[in-house]
């Protein structure tokens, strides 16, 4: 099988630039969200649909992105 | 590719589509996201789980050349094989167990140009099926320690200019503002970076698909830091991953002969009682250009 519809955006999230990459493998629509900057992976999900995939995602990627502490420097 | 100081040391993603199942060559995947592999991934690769296959799980260090010769002989990789790693974010993990080989002695070792991300983004096959390699014999050579620094390497790096020192982090770990990329937990007790490093965070020296930018580009942006080869450089980042990606840009790509990764990172020194810690943006280097 090949991967279809791969697709990749940048949103923001409590602001954080957050790039979302999704595609389909098979029956299923997967979603990575990673931080842009340095680009590591925050959620990895899975879904029937690219929203519901996307979806998961970006909620995952709340929850961990509310938790980074900016300092003052 | 042709210019860069060691083009073999890279293929492209059209070259493991036609050779992944030579019998002489093993594709290896390697991810940050250790459940990629399981969606899909390159018809007849097999995967290392960085977090338990590329360290030692008691203490803090890499593999030793034993634990290291069982991983090879079990992947049904041989001295003589042709190994091809890739990986998600840009291959940073992938380069994290090239380093390794390296040290181990192991000859033909590559990196597939772009990862995991752009075969995906090629729309390419991928495979949920495990291949169950029969075990190999294998013989390390090594630890080659010239291609790692120790804590006590870095210290004394310090004390004089006789090395360049870059920071692969984002500006916002160099800077203190975050302790660890946003989203991943902390691991350290203080923020800032090793005084006198440059920031050069990792990501600058790929392009948009993943691949990595030419070696004209590459100059341009090291150089411009004032890392140009007359100093041996020694690479840094929070665990030692993203910094063995520029170690590869650095010693394979421009041809840097004395490059080596403190894998000890920012999670060593940022825990470190009493050790210097500067604060604050990078400023521009007197070799940037204005």
């Amino acid at each position: 099988m090949n991967v279809e519809y791969h697709a990749e955006r940048k949103i923001e999230i409590d602001g954080w630039p957050v790039n979302l990459a999704s595609y389909r493998i098979g029956e299923m629509f997967y979603c990575r969200a990673d931080n842009v900057s340095p680009g590591a992976g925050i959620a990895h999900t899975q879904g029937a649909t690219r929203e519901e995939a996307e979806q998961k995602a970006i909620a995952r990627a709340k929850e961990l992105l509310g938790r980074t502490r900016r300092r003052e420097i | 590719m042709a210019d860069y100081a060691h083009p073999e040391m890279l293929v492209s993603t059209e070259w493991v589509a036609q050779h992944a199942k030579d019998p002489s060559v093993r594709v290896v995947e390697v991810d940050v996201d250790t459940n990629s592999y399981q969606e899909g991934h390159v018809p007849g690769a097999i995967a290392w789980a960085w977090t338990t296959q590329l360290c030692d799980t008691t203490r803090r260090d890499i593999l030793s050349k034993s634990q290291f010769e069982k991983l090879m002989s079990n992947s049904g990789i041989s001295n003589d094989t042709t190994v091809v790693l890739y990986g998600d974010n840009n291959n940073w993990f992938a380069a994290w167990a090239l380093w390794q080989m390296n040290m181990y002695g192991h000859k033909n070792v590559k990196l597939m140009n772009g990862g995991r991300k752009k075969w995906l983004a090629e729309g390419r096959e991928v495979s949920t099926d495990v291949p169950k390699p029969a075990a190999a014999t294998y013989h390390a050579s090594g630890p080659d320690n010239s291609l790692r620094s120790f804590l006590d390497q870095v210290q004394a790096a310090l004390q004089g200019s006789s090395h360049a020192m870059v920071d692969v982090r984002s500006p916002q770990e160099f800077s203190g503002e975050i302790l660890a990329p946003p989203g991943l937990p902390e691991t350290c007790q203080r923020g800032g970076h090793i005084p006198h490093a440059r920031n050069i965070p990792w990501g600058k020296a790929c392009n948009e698909d993943g691949t990595f930018k030419s070696a004209d580009q590459l100059k341009a942006l090291y150089g411009g830091e004032g890392v140009d080869g007359s100093k041996p450089v020694i690479t840094y980042c929070r665990i030692g991953e993203r910094s063995s990606h520029t170690w590869f840009v650095l010693k394979y790509l421009l041809g840097y002969d004395r490059v080596s990764n403190y894998d000890g990172s920012w999670t060593e020194w940022g825990n470190l009682v009493g050790a210097p810690v500067e604060r604050g943006a990078a400023l521009a280097h007197p070799a940037a250009k204005a």
